[in-house]
């Protein structure tokens, strides 16, 4: 069989398409690299989703901690405490549980043009329950990041928003939120690069793994287990992660570029990647 | 090692006083097979022949636990020197490493479910332990396989309705068939696998004869058929 | 104890005693130990692995720079899970194979003898007679090393960022008291560095601390090992059966890791109060 057959067989194998049999003997390097690639699927979808979903909620939390108001701030501060205070790896566990005792019913939601039934038991399929936890977990990580920058925005930008006039969310909106983000970006693109590490975690403990689809690190031990080596599949799922790190480097760097692109240079703050957060 | 070769010849003699250390590795998460007692032991089936054995060869053991998935390149690196821990002897670990003549039969597979259900085993929700051979017995029948990483999760999920049913070995769901209360019930079994045998790098052939050498000696005298009813529930007939 | 002798007839209060104090249980509260212990063994070594990561990242040898960059950059770009899954066996094989060549070199027979790694049994590390304590300790110390050399990498770059932020003019104001380059860098620019690296090295630690249910991973019988040995359920061929308990161990594991992260938030606090005394920097004087 030739690479480009094993690519068409289970290039997509992570989500369904493709052989449906995983390769079982004369495992090949190209075997290895093709399904290991096609499981980065996976860990690119739980990245992206959770980063998306966790954004908004981050700057929620952000602005509930600098709450004056207890009945923001407290919550906020426990929400933080609990998912930065405790591994990753126990929550994946104690979510799992936590899902399965949820009674299995189905819900019906009108989109207007079609009704779909959510069924409570996605909650414990990877795509959803796995999404749930990490998205929870970097809401914290960034909730706390975003409030680092909201206490580190110069007071003269807020005075001269005073100054013109602007209030309440016109001011946050047009002034502290741009401010605040600038200031953030470097340890934000840093929990983006733990968050997209933190993906392999989803497999390995906690979630099971359907028909065989799994993540990178699922192919990774199932050919180490195979092949009795974890000298080969480790490498190259390392090979992977330090490529795709690099591409959320350099995606990171342009955004922050775009955030400063009108701050006098000697004011940009410097785009360095230094380990600040992470789980 | 040419200890060993004496060791092998004159087994069913002596045990030899100049003993050797063999480090025998275990799962000790695989009841009745071996597991970790209450006391932190290791114990179960395994435990008590591997005991036996070691005995009988002449041979100083010592047990070591080792995460089942990494359990063979362990050996092969040679972190300890024997796996005997309720491994079924297929041709894909044959090639690897050497297996000793079977100590336990081939015992069926068995699917566990909850009682009353009607479950389909061929084209149902079947969960197993990520890379076993049920796993991929699963994986090439029609059925949906679902991996856990332990075993305990598969009976969990079986419990709680994540999946249809259990595929694991018979001996491993009996105790906890018999002790649900009804709960859960077999509903078929599967034979795939063969016999159990004790794991070997394949350059200790020496090690390797005297475990056969001894394994035939606990054969021929019952004492092996004893300890795999009483532990296991099933009937050897070596 | 002598009441737990026979644990079918006891009930209530005393079950629990005796079945908290089983053999078992008492592994899992020392493996509390463990990961203390780890801890304890695995921070100075990340600080000498990122101390040597950044000086050599700083130094004026190309190569010795270029390495500083590449261990920073590749261990940081891999998931700690994938570097342990395989680091600590290739360690292993490693030093046994130095051993080898040190030991017996007139053993003619290949080490890889098809899948297996066979050296001469002198040459073993630990040997195989040792006894099992010293395979603990081995592979402890296997474990520490592996977690030093990923964390290292972390503290290397904190570090480098540190150095780099010393403002200049005390560096320049110690040239014009007539210092040398090295009484420079040791007596200033290393001294000063510490408030600049101590909000990274903080973080640092707790990822340190989040990262040890992860040891079970490296063959060390950690707490989340017991924890689920510990909890899964128990047919009657135990001496204490019971359902599956897991999630309350796990539960468990979790106030652990609560009162860690809570308690190493207030030394750390009390450490940069006391690291900015005489700063002149915002955090100071308050």
């Amino acid at each position: 069989m030739s690479c480009y057959d094993t690519l068409i067989d289970y290039g997509l194998r992570s989500i369904g398409i493709g052989a449906r049999l995983l390769p079982k003997t004369d495992i090949t390097l190209c075997d290895q690299f093709v399904l290991i690639g096609s499981g980065m699927i996976w860990n690119v979808y739980f990245a992206v989703f959770a980063m998306t979903l966790g954004f908004g909620i981050a700057t929620l939390v952000a602005v509930g901690k600098a709450s004056e108001n207890p009945w923001a701030s407290v919550p906020a501060k426990a929400f933080i405490f609990v998912f930065r205070g405790s591994p990753l790896f126990i929550q994946f566990f104690l979510a799992y549980e936590l899902f399965v005792l949820i009674p299995k019913v189905g819900i019906d939601i009108n989109l207007g043009f079609a009704t779909i039934t959510a069924e409570t038991r996605w909650l414990t399929k990877a795509w959803l329950g796995a999404v749930i936890v990490l998205f929870l977990n970097t809401s914290a990580y960034s909730g706390e990041i975003f409030y680092g920058a909201l206490r580190a925005i110069p007071k003269g930008d807020i005075e001269a928003a005073d100054a013109f006039g602007m209030s309440g969310f016109r001011k946050f909106r047009r002034i502290i939120w741009p401010a605040m983000l600038r200031l953030a970006w470097p340890s934000y693109t840093n929990e983006a690069i733990f968050m997209f590490h933190a993906t392999t975690l989803v497999f390995f403990s906690g979630f099971p793994a359907w028909r065989q689809s799994g993540d990178a690190l699922y192919y990774a031990s199932y050919f180490a287990d195979k092949t009795f080596n974890p000298f080969v599949s480790y490498p190259i799922i390392g090979i992977y992660f330090v490529s795709f790190t690099l591409i959320i480097i350099t995606l990171f760097g342009w955004a922050n570029k775009r955030l400063n692109r009108h701050i006098a240079p000697e004011q940009k703050i410097k785009f360095r990647f230094k380990p600040q957060f992470i789980r | 090692m040419k200890k060993l070769i004496i060791a092998a010849a004159l087994v069913a003699m002596t045990t030899s006083a100049t003993a050797q250390t063999i480090r025998m590795g275990t799962e000790g998460a695989y009841p009745p097979y071996n597991f970790i007692n209450d006391d932190g032991e290791v114990d179960g089936l395994e435990r008590e022949l591997g005991d036996v054995l070691c005995e009988i060869a002449g041979l100083d053991c010592v047990w070591v636990t080792n995460d089942w998935d990494s359990i063979i390149p362990n050996l092969v690196s040679g972190n300890y020197d024997t796996i005997i821990a309720g491994m079924s002897i297929t041709d894909e670990r044959d090639e690897v490493i050497d297996f000793t003549q079977e100590y336990v039969p081939a015992d069926p597979s068995a699917y566990m479910a909850l009682a009353g259900g009607d479950v389909d085993v061929d084209t149902g929700v079947i969960a197993a332990q990520t890379s076993t051979i049920q796993a991929s017995y699963i994986a090439s029948s029609g059925a949906t396989v679902v991996e856990f990483a332990s075993p305990d999760e598969t009976v969990a999920a079986v419990r709680s309705g994540e999946v249809d049913a259990v595929l694991a070995d018979r001996a491993f769901l009996a105790d906890i068939v018999a002790e649900s209360n009804g709960e859960l019930v077999f509903i078929g079994e599967v034979n795939i696998g063969g016999g159990v045998g004790i794991g070997v790098r394949e350059s200790d052939a020496e090690l390797k004869a005297a475990l056969n050498a001894a394994i035939e000696v606990v054969k021929a005298d019952g004492r092996l058929n004893e300890m795999v009813k009483r532990w296991l529930d099933i009937d050897a007939n070596y | 104890m002598e009441m737990c002798a026979d644990p079918s007839t006891l009930d209530g209060i005393n079950w629990w005693t005796c079945y908290l104090t089983t053999g078992k249980h008492q592994a899992f509260y020392a493996s509390f130990g463990t990961v203390l212990l780890l801890l304890a063994i695995t921070a100075p070594v990340v600080m000498v692995l990122g101390f040597g990561g950044a000086m050599a990242r700083k130094s004026k040898i190309l190569p010795l720079r270029w390495f500083g960059l590449a261990y920073t950059n590749i261990v940081r770009g891999v998931p700690d899970i994938i570097f342990f899954l395989f680091v600590p066996i290739a360690m292993d094989q490693g030093i046994e194979y130095l051993r080898h060549q040190i030991k017996c070199p007139d053993v003619l027979e290949p080490i890889r003898q098809g899948n297996d790694f066979v050296v001469c049994s002198i040459a073993k590390m630990p040997l195989s007679s040792s006894p099992q304590w010293i395979h603990e300790v081995y592979g402890f110390s296997l474990a520490s090393i592996a977690f030093a050399l990923v964390f290292g990498a972390f503290a290397a770059n904190t570090l480098y960022g540190a150095m780099n932020a010393v403002p200049r003019a005390q560096l320049e104001t110690a040239e014009a008291f007539g210092m040398s380059e090295r009484q420079v860098f040791w007596r200033v620019q290393v001294k000063q560095m510490w408030l600049y690296a101590l909000p990274g090295l903080s973080n640092l630690w707790m990822i340190l601390i989040k990262a040890t249910p992860l040891l079970f991973l490296l063959g060390v019988e950690d707490i989340v090992y017991w924890a689920r040995e510990l909890g899964g359920s128990k047919t009657s061929k135990f001496t204490y059966p019971h359902p599956d308990w897991r999630l309350y161990y796990f539960a468990f594991l979790m106030v652990f890791y609560l009162l860690m992260t809570w308690a190493s938030e207030k030394v750390f606090n009390r450490i940069t109060k006391r690291l900015s005394h005489g700063q002149a920097t915002v955090g100071a004087g308050s």
